[in-house]
């Protein structure tokens, strides 16, 4: 493996960790409601520091139901993640078929020839 | 960092508003005259946009025990410059809004703000401080590291910025603003350190595996300087 590949990899595992560790550890038990949104504790807040406060719009479209909220939160983030990955496949994809886009030093060489490939290190007995 | 619909006394609504709009306005020409100008950006452009909407989807667990999300919009401060996403930024917040519940189209004018203006901008500033500090010591680590640091103040920034909103609406009785402040930095600033430190890293992550596919793209959005002549062909692509 690449060494550039191995340090997207550990990236990618310390973003895993972080997120996993705190559920992991617990870090939500002391609360009534364990890893509750950020902004819905901010509205409690609110009300706390102001108790006559009464919100004077409500949302035009509200999803009926948590299932179809995060739903429409995958949604979101598969749009998202569509058009990344689509970039991502075009410019991989284009980069592969320009005649002279060598000028990346991590660029892997032309593959290995077939006809070396075939020789292995083969161990001979008696050497 | 959403400040949910109809809880900003209308005064402040509007007030945020009002310093939001022409950041938005301003954007919009920029965005406009980008993809006028230089179309080869486009998807990339795009793709910046996209990167928004998937970070502020993933609603992710902090070690207060309560779950907040990133915002995304420091690739694309550090790509494009800031202005681009005040727009990007808005579309995603729109969409938030419209379709989830989720900010609201009365605190539309400041969560823009935190997450579309002051993010973007302060993360950009900290991308260019750590380029100015470190482009000297050559390699990729520089680039790196400077893209971590605009991305991670892009992300603690906003999140900053919502708690002196909501300080400043909703003073506490006792200790006014300053207690105020404490109690929603509390609840957001603090929640925010590990996932701002997650965006960084992805952010990297995406800049990383850009500079091995689009490194032409990389070069003429001044992001990386080529040490090597590029050639016209490639610039052309």
């Amino acid at each position: 493996m690449k060494r550039s590949t191995k340090i997207n990899l550990l990236i990618v595992l310390a973003v895993v960790l972080l997120a996993a560790l705190p559920v992991v550890f617990g870090m939500g038990d002391h609360k009534d409601e364990p890893f509750a949104g950020a902004d819905t504790q901010a509205e409690t807040a609110i009300t706390e520091n102001d108790p006559d406060y009464e919100p004077w719009f409500s949302p035009l479209y509200e999803p009926p139901s948590g299932e179809i909220e995060s739903g429409l939160f995958a949604l979101q983030a598969a749009l998202g993640a569509g058009v990344v990955g689509y970039m991502f496949g075009v410019k991989r994809t284009r980069r592969k078929l320009a005649p002279e886009a060598s000028d990346t030093p991590d660029e892997p060489g032309p593959g290995p020839d077939p006809a070396a490939a075939a020789e292995g290190p083969v161990s001979v007995p008696g050497r | 960092m959403h400040i949910a619909e109809g809880y900003l006394p209308w005064e402040h609504a509007a007030a945020w508003g009002v310093a939001s709009a022409p950041f938005v306005v301003h954007g919009a020409r920029a965005l406009t005259r980008e993809v006028r100008n230089r179309p080869e950006n486009t998807l990339l452009l795009g793709a910046s946009g996209a990167f928004s909407f998937v970070l502020s989807a993933l609603k992710i667990p902090s070690v207060t025990g309560s779950c907040s999300h990133p915002t995304g919009t420091g690739l694309g401060a550090i790509l494009f410059r800031p202005p681009i996403m005040a727009v990007l930024g808005t579309i995603t917040l729109l969409f938030q809004a419209l379709l989830l519940a989720h900010g609201g189209l009365t605190t539309l004018g400041a969560n823009v703000f935190s997450m579309a203006i002051v993010g973007p901008w302060a993360g950009y500033g900290a991308y260019r401080l750590a380029r100015s500090l470190l482009d000297r010591r050559g390699g990729t680590m520089p680039l790196d590291v400077a893209v971590f640091a605009g991305a991670f103040v892009a992300d603690l920034s906003t999140y900053c910025v919502t708690s002196v909103q909501l300080a400043l609406a909703f003073p506490d009785p006792d200790s006014g603003f300053p207690g105020a402040l404490a109690k929603f930095g509390g609840i957001f600033s603090l929640t925010q350190i590990p996932l701002a430190i997650s965006e960084g890293l992805l952010t990297v992550l995406v800049v990383r595996l850009l500079r091995q596919s689009s490194r032409g793209d990389l070069i003429r959005l001044g992001v990386l300087t080529d040490a090597r002549p590029v050639r016209e062909e490639e610039k052309s692509k």
